[in-house]
């Protein structure tokens, strides 16, 4: 996300850091939030209550700033971390193009604005759902647990998984056993998804001293418990089908892909390298769990539209 | 600051105060169009 502009700081040693507007862009991380806005989408539409097309725009809108506070108060407390590792040392902060203040007063503006905007809009119970999780995502995540534990994406991983049920509760007001499927299932995907890249980055977290699963157990014990993860979490990506909650469109895409899922896994366990460039089984297990969950909600939402799901009285 | 910082200062500012704008001037229809929907639901 740099262009020319945007690419060097706009400061002498007498003048102030002045960041492009790229670079605001920049810190809400709009790459994940391709995926936070298409699971909280997701999560509305399945519901079986449908707001109004201006309601439904401003929560996904409300969403998607929520997550851009959120992102951008991560990369205001993590500059120091993101400086070390290659992946991240272009950010803005450990960049130059901005100073942290500026960063933490459009974090938290953003983050206050979206709770605000959601409550305003839809009802106070998804406001409050989407307050939790950009507090969750900094406080427990980013300030506790990141530095601390090899657990950290694990625990952390809830963050990511509220915003399905943050769809729902905004077209519902209500939090059912399908949401909490939902939640529970993005946050089993977390572990192997994340490893699987940790895998093949360990020695960028290595140099930042981020305890990092891959860092602190070794590849081979990450491995055993990436499959350890997605057991539960093949199990209930399918359970909405036999509950009742979804149709067969769902249940047959569910299965299909879970299997999919499972066989990558596996590859992945099998593979004794800890060498980057024989990485393979784990480039694509990461590859394909970004598809899985965005194709497994797709076909959530297909299956409570299609009259085929409606006909059989199985759908939301 | 030499000319060619300030040109790029001036410029990065000249940027963020068209987005802001545009921003704030997307907020206000949203705002309005929330407001037309709440009554419209209520009634």
């Amino acid at each position: 996300m740099t262009t020319q502009t945007a690419s060097r700081p706009a400061s002498s040693a007498t003048g102030p850091v002045i960041a492009d507007w790229r670079d605001f862009y920049a810190l809400t991380k709009p790459g994940v939030m391709k995926l936070v806005v298409f699971t909280g989408l997701a999560g509305m539409l399945a519901a079986p209550v449908q707001l109004h097309p201006v309601l439904a725009f401003t929560a996904i809108l409300a969403i998607a700033l929520g997550h851009g506070g959120a992102a951008t108060l991560n990369q205001w407390y993590e500059a120091d971390l993101d400086a070390k590792m290659k992946r991240t040392e272009d950010r803005p902060l450990p960049a130059g193009r901005m100073d942290r203040d500026t960063a933490l007063h459009f974090g938290v503006g953003l983050s206050a604005f979206s709770v605000l905007l959601m409550g305003l809009a839809t009802n106070w119970l998804a406001a409050a759902t989407l307050a939790v999780t950009i507090l969750f995502y900094v406080c427990v995540y980013t300030i506790w647990l990141k530095r601390r534990t090899p657990q950290n994406i694990v625990i952390g991983g809830a963050a990511g998984a509220f915003p399905p049920m943050i769809g729902w509760a905004a077209a519902t007001g209500d939090i059912t056993l399908m949401p909490i499927l939902l939640f529970a299932l993005i946050f089993l995907w977390t572990p192997p998804h994340f490893w699987a890249l940790s895998l093949y980055v360990n020695a960028d977290y290595a140099r930042a001293g981020v305890p990092m699963m891959t860092v602190v157990a070794g590849p081979r014990s990450t491995r055993r418990q990436m499959l350890l993860y997605a057991l539960p979490m093949i199990a209930v990506a399918i359970a909405p089908w036999p509950l009742g909650l979804a149709g067969p469109i769902y249940g047959v895409t569910a299965t299909l892909l879970s299997a999919g899922f499972l066989l990558l896994t596996i590859a992945v366990v099998r593979n004794p390298s800890a060498k980057p460039a024989r990485m393979v089984p784990e480039k694509r297990l990461f590859l394909f769990s970004i598809f899985y969950l965005f194709a497994l909600f797709g076909a959530l939402v297909i299956d409570a539209w299609v009259p085929v799901g409606q006909a059989m009285g199985v759908s939301g | 600051m030499t000319p060619e910082e300030e040109k790029t200062v001036r410029k990065r500012q000249r940027s963020r105060a068209i987005v802001t704008g545009l921003i704030l001037g997307g907020l206000a229809l949203l705002f309005y169009l929330i407001t037309l929907t709440k009554l419209m639901v209520a009634s």
